[in-house]
């Protein structure tokens, strides 16, 4: 059984310096990795169970959420504890571990998969560090070990724009894929796969056991969220299913080979501002302080952890997200423009616009250098009609956020705000005439839901 | 550019917190923001990027889409002039816009003017910015009245729109009703002798010795709605009286082109149907505004214009004096002149398709788009006490608004509900 979802809503951001399909030689390994608590979602009260001087293997619990103490979060690289961040009122920011050259792994029961039970294999992924790659929807946020999910969804593919072709990143990594859905299928019946449409990946070709659907159209088409939403919609607050990426499968697919939690990944390096964007070979939570060293020109950049519509920006020396699988430059557009020669009343192409209003000339299939300017203020919503045009769901984005920042429970309920993340409305923020932050109100109104 | 972004910075101190100015600060914002886009950039969190568009373009691609009607109908008030004083081929191009201009542009600088003072005052009070929807209200509110209208009223009907149409509700984004559209309305009800009858339309103006200038034979100062009704009353098919009666038309032959191109009198930039046309067509293209709205409307219009028809009667039968009998010109008239008389065109592309005040979503809007047309027509033809209808109907449908998108978002709620039931 397998369907051909086609989407027509959505939007191709098209970005200068795509990644091409090489591992740069020239990139220093990265001394730092770090965990940083505001990645994993949902997670209450971050606390840390090493202290500085501590010597760590790959794998040992380095973070814990003091409500939710089952799930370690654990050292991504064998090495000594540096340092512990901490900002305003001692909140916890980051654990940072400097690498041995090379890395020890803490050793976990290895067993061939079909002779696992749940309960063990649920334990050593608790144990791990791999359990946070697994998250929940509703709410978007790291998986609740006592949850009985109904499916698990996994997006073969990532269409965010530059996103790392993940046929590239983990070739060869097939059986790992399988070993990883024959594990989740012991906690939930079914597994379904989102296969690109037009280039289907061929890491999902002999896996087995799983559901695959494929879906055509532009971006968020690889959005897992939206995936769910045309395959098996989420229906109330207690119907529960969960994500994992490609890369999360790898991982876990490992720990039950090997018996080691290896947190190897290869990300992408691209953006206007990347001298030639690659590949780089790293693990997660790297310091970005090498790749910026090597391939980054320019001062006037930012550094992006993630792709440009979900990630954050980072320091020069900051340290990749959990969940990130690249990282972006582009020009920090900090500048005034006169609104004659190149601003709001300008004839302009060389920025990129998902509207067709006055002087906005640029094709949207061309590849645009964009820089991090907001092209305007924030504005009381006005235009209307547009979000639907790149949310490819039965969603109206705009009541949904209103009723979100109007604390309206029951409209928030039955508009769909259990079906959407932030990555799923993210390119209504780009668009936005008026510069709303959407993905906030997303997180908000998934908060109010979640605690309330 | 740089001194000139130099020397606002150079100011801006006296506008921040703790500066000498600081309440005028939104006031100071506007104009600084007016000329240079400020060097915001995005937050950490969330997108890196940002569309190219804002709302000043999109305001701006509204003011472009005006600019034939604009253009065509201050050259028409000039036109109109020199028809009624028999003198049109005598007058040139430049010698009729300028006559226009000089009627035009103190209405249009006086509206931009008043409107945009309150603006700023609830920017300075409320602490808000200045946004830039009153760029598009400030020149609707001139397009919609006669030339003829006294200054201090379209400052009054400016002032007052903006206030209780806008700032009452939150300002731009949150009001109810089209804004532009209150002002004509409140001058409708407040000062009817000034912009309705049949002697506002058409500016005859005094001759040098302070007389009103002499009219051309045959002179009538009634728009096609005003004769419209004169027909009805008459019992003659509306086509052939308007032809017959006004003097700047001359056959029934040529009513419907001269009518399309917008060569009658009526309010300065509403009779155009050709010019408010090609804006629609900028609008649609640009997608600025809601090709559903435009196309239901003119649809909903014709469908009701042709209902009409067939309740109209028999005029030979009443000729003939066959007993109960009965014809009713006005119910005759073909359907597709409600598209191109009176203010419909005008109102369907720039006022119905307004985003703020409009149906929300697409299927609201059909339905919305759809009962603006009915109404109009239902309004103009069955109701003599108001020759207009567009108006009213957009304003009665602003309020439906938010009704018609209640049932259409309801029924996405309900068709999500079943579908995850199932």
């Amino acid at each position: 059984m397998s369907n051909n979802v086609k989407l027509k809503q959505g939007f191709d951001i098209k970005l200068v310096g795509k990644a091409s399909e090489s591992i740069a030689k020239n990139v220093e390994a990265p001394k730092r990795y770090a965990l940083k608590p505001e990645d994993f979602l949902g997670m209450n009260r971050p606390k840390s169970v090493v202290k500085v001087g501590a010597k760590v293997k790959a794998g040992d619990p380095i973070l814990i959420d003091g409500k939710q103490e089952e799930i370690k979060y654990t050292s991504p690289v064998s090495g000594e504890i540096v340092e512990i961040q901490r900002g305003e009122r001692r909140k916890l920011l980051a654990i940072v571990v400097e690498a041995d050259s090379t890395i020890e792994y803490k050793e976990f029961p290895v067993k061939p998969v079909d002779q696992v039970s749940v309960e063990d294999a649920k334990a050593t992924m608790l144990e791990s560090g791999v359990w946070p790659l697994l998250i929940r929807r509703p709410y978007a946020i790291v998986a609740d070990p006592s949850d009985q999910p109904r499916a698990i969804f996994v997006s073969s593919f990532d269409s965010h724009p530059l996103a790392p072709n993940n046929d590239f990143t983990l070739q060869g990594q097939e059986a790992y894929i399988q070993a990883g859905v024959d594990v989740l299928k012991k906690f939930a019946p079914k597994v379904y796969v989102g296969l690109n449409g037009a280039t289907p990946s061929k890491l999902f070709d002999n896996v087995v056991g799983v559901e695959k659907n494929k879906f055509n159209g532009p971006h968020p088409a690889g959005n897992v969220g939206v995936q769910i939403h045309h395959t098996s919609p989420i229906a109330n607050a207690n119907d529960v299913v969960w994500t994992i990426s490609p890369q999360g499968l790898v991982q876990i697919g490992k720990l039950f080979k090997e018996g080691k939690y290896d947190a190897k990944q290869v990300i992408a390096v691209a953006g206007p501002k990347v001298d030639t964007p690659e590949y780089v070979e790293t693990y997660v939570g790297a310091s970005v302080d090498t790749i910026v060293a090597s391939k980054i020109k320019g001062d006037n950049v930012r550094v992006v952890s993630g792709n440009v519509l979900t990630g954050t920006a980072i320091s020069k020396d900051g340290f990749l997200g959990f969940y990130s699988n690249m990282v972006t430059a582009l020009e920090e557009g900090k500048k005034s423009r006169f609104f004659l020669t190149d601003g709001w009343l300008a004839p302009i192409t060389s920025r990129l616009s998902f509207h067709k209003a006055f002087g906005l000339l640029g094709s949207t299939s061309k590849e645009y250098a964009l820089d991090t300017n907001t092209n305007g203020q924030d504005r009381p919503f006005a235009v209307t009609g547009a979000f639907e045009k790149v949310v490819p769901m039965d969603i109206y984005p705009m009541y949904l956020l209103k009723s979100i920042l109007a604390y309206d429970y029951e409209n928030m309920e039955a508009l769909g705000i259990y079906e959407v993340a932030e990555e799923d409305l993210a390119l209504c923020e780009f668009i936005d005439v008026s510069k709303h932050d959407i993905q906030k109100i997303v997180r908000q109104g998934l908060d109010t839901m979640r605690l309330d | 550019m740089k001194f000139l972004h130099d020397l606002l910075e150079k100011q801006k101190p006296l506008f921040e917190k703790g500066g000498k100015l600081e309440k005028l600060y939104y006031v100071f914002e506007a104009g600084e923001t007016f000329m240079f886009t400020p060097p915001e950039v995005t937050k950490a969190k969330g997108v890196q990027v940002r569309d190219a568009v804002d709302l000043k373009r999109v305001m701006m691609t509204v003011v472009i889409a005006l600019l034939p009607a604009i253009i065509f109908g201050i050259w028409n008030v000039g036109f109109q002039h020199h028809i009624a004083t028999g003198d049109a081929e005598v007058a040139s191009f430049g010698a009729q816009l300028l006559y226009g201009l000089k009627l035009a542009l103190p209405l249009i600088i006086v509206s931009y003017a008043a409107g945009g003072a309150v603006e700023a005052a609830f920017a300075v009070f409320r602490n808000h910015p200045i946004t830039e929807g009153f760029l598009v209200t400030g020149i609707l509110i001139p397009l919609v009245v006669p030339a003829s209208l006294p200054l201090w009223q379209i400052a009054f009907a400016s002032a007052f729109a903006v206030l209780v149409a806008k700032e009452v509700f939150g300002g731009v984004g949150m009001n109810i009703l089209n804004v532009a559209l209150t002002a004509r309305a409140f001058l409708y009800f407040a000062y009817p002798a000034q912009i309705s009858g049949d002697k506002v339309w058409i500016e005859i103006g005094e001759s040098a010795a302070g007389q009103a200038m002499a009219t051309v034979d045959g002179y009538t100062g009634a728009t096609f709605l005003g004769l419209a009704v004169e027909a009805q009353k008459a019992g003659q098919p509306v086509v052939d009286f308007v032809a017959n009666a006004a003097h700047w038309v001359q056959s029934p032959a040529e009513l419907a082109m001269t009518s399309f191109i917008g060569l009658i009198p009526g309010s300065i930039g509403e009779t155009s149907a050709l010019m408010c046309l090609i804006g629609a067509l900028v609008l649609i293209w640009t997608k600025v505004a809601d090709y559903r709205i435009i196309l239901s409307g003119i649809l909903g219009a014709l469908a009701m214009g042709v209902l009409l028809n067939v309740f109209a009667g028999d005029m030979e039968a009443v000729k003939n004096g066959v007993e109960g009998a009965h014809y009713y010109a006005y119910l005759d008239m073909p359907a597709y002149y409600h598209l191109i008389v009176g203010g419909f065109a005008f109102g369907i592309v720039f006022m119905a398709t307004d985003p703020v005040s409009a149906s929300q979503t697409s299927t609201g809007k059909w339905i919305y788009g759809a009962l603006i047309g009915v109404m109009t027509v239902i309004i103009r033809v069955l109701n003599p006490a108001y020759p207009e209808g567009i108006m009213l109907a957009i304003l009665l449908m602003n309020v439906m608004a938010p009704l018609i998108d209640h049932y259409v978002v309801n029924a996405n709620k309900k068709r999500r509900l079943k579908r995850a039931t199932v």
